[in-house]
């Protein structure tokens, strides 16, 4: 009975550090998954208007009114970066660009704590906001399709 | 006497003791539902973060904001000029009279010894925007802070939501510019 219960401890002891490790391995996750078009396709949609510059400010002052602080901008590459610190940090990429001569792809991307947000209601949150600020009709992306 | 493996107590009680080490091993990385919604509505955030001058020079309005800013003692982080983006940041001490009080207190009655607040990041962005007849420029600007404790640990990560605090921050702009700031609905 003794040698039970040793063993039991010594096992617990033995493999815990081991087990807490094993939650969060230190590999370098930069090639995660495969690229999944189902995620691309939750985090885009296209907007009939070409002008990229007031997306970008459409992108900022939604942000804004999420709650976030702007990190970074860049008109030229039609990027905009945002932190949200509320007990933890969210952040978020939007990025603007060009579909066609009529349509631009807006596309948004992010991670809560270590994770990327996968959770289709966030970006759909995220793109009823902007929509509503650009004055403008989201339409949903089909990843598969040329030029995406 | 040769130890039983298979007692299904033993294993159970393993088990649950692994899964639980594992779980405290990561936190909850799930994001909340309610992770984008705002407390209070948007117009009422926007009427204490934003101000309309009545200026079409963008360039001129970001520039002001970059000297308050500089004087408030903030180092640009980063700039935007076709977007309207200004980002700036600082460093300062975090560490409360209060708190420290109460951290002796504490240790003297209960032997324990709490950790307080040591140093902070603050962090803002201005963005700037032509109003919707080019008459006139919108501003916004956020606050956030970080806060780290005497051992290292991030202890706070919050918005910083007073309003006497973008207040004070329009009254030096309108100042800076000589203008008079307008609320925006």
């Amino acid at each position: 009975m003794f040698a039970n219960r040793f063993i039991t401890f010594f096992l617990c002891m033995a493999f815990t550090p081991a087990a807490i490790l094993s939650g969060c391995n230190s590999a370098p996750k930069v090639n995660e998954a495969e690229v999944s078009l189902k995620l691309r396709s939750i985090q885009t949609r296209s907007y009939d208007t070409t002008n990229t510059n007031n997306a970008l400010r459409v992108a900022m002052a939604t942000l804004q009114d999420l709650g976030f602080v702007i990190d970074n901008a860049d008109a030229d590459l039609g990027t905009v970066s945002a932190t949200k610190l509320d007990n933890a940090a969210t952040k978020m990429t939007i990025t603007v660009r060009m579909r066609g001569k009529t349509q631009i792809l807006v596309r948004a991307n992010a991670q809560y704590r270590l994770h990327a947000v996968e959770d289709p209601i966030f970006y759909q949150q995220f793109f009823t906001a902007y929509s509503k600020s650009m004055f403008l009709e989201a339409h949903e992306v089909d990843a598969a399709a040329p030029g995406l | 006497m040769t130890p039983n493996f298979c007692n299904l107590k033993q294993l159970a009680a393993v088990g649950l003791f692994f899964s639980l080490a594992g779980l405290t091993g990561c936190a909850s990385n799930t994001i909340p539902p309610d992770a984008l919604l705002m407390k209070e509505p948007a117009t009422e955030i926007r009427q204490r973060q934003a101000r309309r001058y009545a200026t079409t020079d963008e360039k001129q309005v970001i520039i002001a904001a970059s000297q308050l800013l500089q004087d408030l003692g903030f180092n640009v982080e980063n700039s935007a000029k076709d977007l309207g983006l200004l980002v700036v940041s600082k460093d300062r001490s975090a560490v409360d009279g209060g708190q420290v009080a109460g951290q002796i207190v504490v240790a003297v009655l209960f032997g324990v010894r709490v950790p307080v607040d040591k140093e902070q990041k603050i962090r803002a962005s201005v963005v700037t925007w032509p109003s919707a007849d080019r008459k006139a420029i919108d501003v916004r600007v956020t606050f956030q802070r970080l806060v780290w404790d005497d051992r290292g640990q991030l202890s706070k990560l919050e918005r910083l939501d007073d309003p006497e605090m973008y207040q004070d921050f329009y009254i030096k702009l309108s100042k800076a510019l000589f203008l008079e700031a307008q609320e925006v609905g």
